[in-house]
């Protein structure tokens, strides 16, 4: 089975929740809507063979809407197919379902994202950050998030 | 009265104060630490080519036996209460090199999640500069911190017992 085959079977099964499909490069990218991940994620794991979550990430589009999108990269272990998942995030409402049930690494992965990101995952079992210290203030990933740190002055460039 | 014959020569004559600051400077024990890519550079001047040992430095795992940390790499703010407990268990006279331009600015990492500069936190007695610093740069170094520690005195002005710590 084709990654094209895997995505008709995607569109057969979810109608409109699936968003668009393009690829680039041979690399096939689908965009869900972001209600629907858990079932998506379970289907593709369950029925088309993507089992190994090789990533999960967010990414900031600040200044267009939805504001984040959030990246799942998935293998098939067995035909060596990959597939990239993506879901809109709108900035009033920075959630997510987890799909930390379907692929037992999503657990971290979206700690990672919450940390750094600030898309809070609905029913993530342990949700506190993984990187940063405990009592740090914001996700310093985000667009507006100051590079150099929020105590500090922002760099000037090079003073003549 | 007086010395009436020589010392023979077995002997030597010395004050108490030199001879503390010799040994102290003879066998000064660094912390096994590394937090980035000068942490290589740093292992490399232990190994055979560089072999720190001939200055009497053994590198100590534990900082209960250790006289001096080599903060060897990228310090972010999530290591600094971890580097601040490894320094307080280290036994007095202790000391402090800041090895590498993150260790003594930052270097390229001016960003929210590192230290700009061990000193923020640490008294730090010698600074290496370099991206990492070759061997060689460490070891002028751990000379340079023997040659102040050869000179120290403390406030009463010995280099044992009470009193403040000044470096030489």
């Amino acid at each position: 089975m084709s990654v094209q085959a895997a995505v008709d079977k995607l569109k057969a099964k979810f109608g409109d929740t699936v968003l668009e499909t393009s690829e680039f490069r041979g690399e096939t990218t689908v965009v869900v809507k972001k209600e629907e991940i858990v079932a998506v994620c379970a289907f593709l794991k369950g029925d088309l063979g993507f089992n190994f979550l090789t990533d999960l990430c967010g990414v900031d589009y600040m200044g267009q809407a939805p504001r984040f999108m959030v990246v799942y990269q998935l293998y098939n272990i067995g035909t060596h197919m990959r597939l990239r998942i993506k879901a809109p995030v709108e900035e009033s409402d920075t959630t997510i379902d987890t799909v930390s049930g379907v692929w037992a690494t999503a657990n971290w992965l979206e700690r990672e994202c919450w940390d750094l990101m600030g898309i809070t995952f609905n029913n993530h079992p342990d949700l506190r950050r993984i990187l940063l210290p405990e009592d740090w203030e914001g996700h310093p990933l985000r667009k507006d998030y100051p590079v150099q740190g929020p105590d500090r002055e922002p760099y000037q460039g090079r003073v003549q | 009265m007086g010395v009436e014959e020589s010392l023979g020569n077995n002997f030597i004559t010395t004050s108490l104060d030199t001879i503390v600051n010799w040994s102290r400077a003879g066998s000064l024990w660094p912390l096994t630490f590394g937090l980035a890519c000068c942490a290589i550079e740093m292992m490399a001047t232990g190994a055979a080519r560089f072999d720190l040992d001939r200055f009497g430095v053994l590198f100590r795992a534990s900082p209960r036996q250790a006289d001096v940390i080599i903060v060897a790499g990228t310090v972010t703010k999530k290591m600094v209460p971890v580097i601040k407990t490894v320094y307080e268990q280290m036994p007095e006279p202790r000391y402090v090199i800041a090895m590498g331009a993150c260790a003594c600015s930052g270097g390229i990492f001016d960003t929210y999640s590192t230290v700009q500069g061990v000193d923020e936190f640490l008294p730090v007695d010698v600074y290496i500069p370099g991206c990492p610093p070759r061997p060689e740069g460490l070891l002028y170094g751990i000379m340079k911190l023997q040659e102040q520690i050869k000179r120290e005195r403390n406030s009463f002005g010995a280099a044992i017992g009470v009193g403040e710590r000044i470096a030489g």
